[in-house]
């Protein structure tokens, strides 16, 4: 059995009344395409900004890479490894696609105030290699004619793109994609797909949150359902599709 | 590289810029003095478009920064604490407090943004007036709304930026001095602002501004992102402050109100906000339009009617207000805008 990536154990996240997590626990292995379905308003995204930092969480422990992961602060969830996409896509609109994949390197690059001043040798080269990471990156997701053009420009399909490439310039271990393929047409679910199946050659650990039930089942290893914030099933893509518990939660009690 | 054209322009900018003090002291020194507060004003619209242009946030108390400077400068070099430090050694040390000023501004409105940020800086740059108006008791810091006088003029060995040199013929007058003083600093600020900008440190900045989750979840340290902002422009504000007070000669609590942070605010974003060049524009047509009125609506009322009918002062402020407003309507943008900006405005327009 491949190593254990990322571990969460007994998430609890509570809105007010609303119990939006409860007692999550699941774990991600190493090198697989890992998914979270579920109807909406399960808790799929709420997990995912726990995981990411951006929520705080009520309980619960995220054991990342063998180490305990301080989810206090994103900036320091991207240092560990994780990278993340939006849902609603969050691009620097007003920066070009390039400049949106070099800002991904910050995480991974030091020079400050000082070096950027005197543009020191150290700087030049830095600045070099954050430039041709970008590029690199940009032509990996199949951009690399857009890097001039604001991020605001690029067609819908390519700011999906564009965001995984910027998430990707973060050196992530893990790269988790909030419901990529939403507002996509079949072929560019199609390609996005192809993208995903490629991340994983390369031996990205990847989440996935998706709507899309048939690209999920397809393309991942394993999957998790939540349904009312609660983990009811978790296995290989047969095994959930024929789990009573994910048909009732997705067609109602008389369906199952 | 440059092409030979780009250099042969550059120089002829560089002869205009050192044969400019000359032209204008032809015309009266007070036309000097007016460009040195007008470089002075260029150097504080970079500083703030460090905050407001690149990081996106809006500072309505930037003055404060640039009133540390001054008195930091007053109080370091005059008689009333009879201390008499070299310039050099104070400009350093103005930066310095007026960058602590900043953190100390930036560090509890970390999470405010857009207009509850541009209320709260508004309150620190009053508070700061407030206190330079108000520490002259029950230890005499500042001297109150009284002002420090007689301010240390800069001085590099022999050379008096307060007395007049005569140097092969040519009359170098303080003010003139300056104006060759101010134009390095400005040289630098231009420099650094460029190289800044291209940075991993701009991105950041523009990052922050464009989406500030998003640069968050791209592993942006956010907090010490947004205090570096707050502290480089406040530098900034300290060493135009800390020039301020010597070429003034005095300072005041007077100097350093609201009006003042909203005019270089306006500097900024008449210019274009982000735009290094448009920001210069900016602060260079905000400060000398208003004095050419000062020198042509009192005589060409009095060759006219043959009475002053509106006082130019009256009508600054209109010109001030009309300004904007056109600019508003047609260059949102601002005069010069951002590139990345511009393209943007065209893409809406088409």
């Amino acid at each position: 059995m491949p190593e254990v990536l990322l571990e969460a154990s007994n998430i609890g996240k509570r809105f007010g009344g609303v119990q939006a997590l409860k007692d999550v626990s699941l774990t991600i292995r190493s090198g697989e395409i890992y998914g979270l379905i579920g109807p909406n308003g399960a808790g799929k995204t709420t997990l995912f900004n726990v995981f990411t930092g951006l929520y705080p969480r009520d309980s619960g422990e995220v054991h990342f890479a063998s180490a305990p992961l301080n989810l206090a602060s994103p900036h320091e969830v991207a240092a560990a490894g994780i990278a993340r996409t939006f849902q609603n896509i969050r691009l620097f609109g007003n920066m070009t696609a390039l400049e949106n994949v070099m800002v991904g390197r910050h995480v991974r690059t030091r020079a400050g105030v000082l070096g950027a001043i005197l543009r020191t040798r150290a700087e030049r080269a830095e600045e070099a290699g954050i430039r041709r990471r970008a590029e690199e990156l940009l032509h990996y997701v199949g951009i690399a004619g857009h890097a001039g053009d604001l991020a605001r420009q690029l067609s819908y399909g390519d700011q999906r793109r564009l965001e995984i490439a910027r998430a990707l310039a973060t050196d992530p271990k893990l790269l988790a994609l909030d419901e990529p393929a939403a507002g996509m047409n079949a072929t560019e679910t199609a390609a996005l797909r192809r993208l995903i199946e490629g991340l994983r050659q390369d031996g990205l650990t990847v989440l996935l949150i998706e709507h899309d039930v048939k690209l999920v089942l397809g393309l991942c290893d394993r999957v998790a359902v939540l349904d009312y914030g609660e983990k009811i099933a978790e296995d290989v893509p047969e095994v959930v599709r024929a789990d009573p518990k994910v048909i009732e939660a997705y067609l109602g009690k008389s369906a199952a | 590289m440059k092409t030979s054209r780009e250099r042969i322009g550059l120089a002829l900018v560089a002869i205009a810029l050192i044969a400019l003090p000359f032209v204008l002291a032809a015309a009266g020194t007070a036309w000097v003095r007016i460009t040195n507060f007008a470089v002075l004003f260029v150097l504080l619209s970079l500083g703030l478009n460090i905050v407001v242009g690149f990081a996106g946030l809006l500072d309505l108390g930037y003055v404060a920064f640039f009133a540390v400077g001054a008195y930091v400068y007053a109080l370091l070099a005059s008689p009333h604490f009879g201390l008499h430090l070299p310039f050099w050694l104070i400009l350093p040390i103005g930066a310095t407090v007026a960058c602590i000023a900043g953190v100390m501004l930036g560090a509890p409105t970390l999470r405010l943004r857009g207009d509850y940020l541009a209320i709260v800086t508004l309150g620190f740059g009053e508070i700061v007036r407030i206190f330079m108006n108000n520490l002259s008791a029950p230890i005499n810091l500042t001297n109150g709304p009284k002002g420090i006088n007689r301010i240390d003029p800069f001085q590099i060995g022999a050379l008096n930026f307060s007395a007049s040199d005569t140097i092969g013929g040519l009359v170098f007058s303080g003010p003139i001095k300056y104006y060759y003083f101010l134009l390095l600093v400005l040289l630098a600020v231009i420099v650094i602002n460029r190289r800044l900008q291209d940075s991993r440190i701009g991105r950041a900045w523009v990052a922050i501004r464009e989406d500030e989750i998003a640069a968050k979840a791209s592993g942006i340290n956010t907090r010490n992102i947004k205090l570096l902002a707050f502290a480089m422009g406040a530098s900034f504000g300290g060493v135009a402050g800390g020039m301020f007070a010597a070429i003034q000669g005095f300072v005041s609590p007077e100097s350093f109100v609201l009006n003042e942070s909203i005019m270089v605010l306006a500097m900024v974003v008449l210019g274009g906000m982000g735009n290094i060049w448009g920001v210069i524009a900016g602060a260079l047509l905000l400060s000398f339009v208003p004095e050419l009125l000062r020198y042509t609506v009192e005589p060409a009322q009095r060759a006219l009617f043959g009475k002053l009918l509106v006082d130019p002062e009256v009508l600054r402020m209109l010109v001030f207000g009309l300004a904007l407003v056109l600019t508003m309507r047609f260059r949102p943008a601002g005069l010069w805008p951002e590139t990345r900006h511009r393209r943007e405005m065209d893409e809406n327009r088409a």
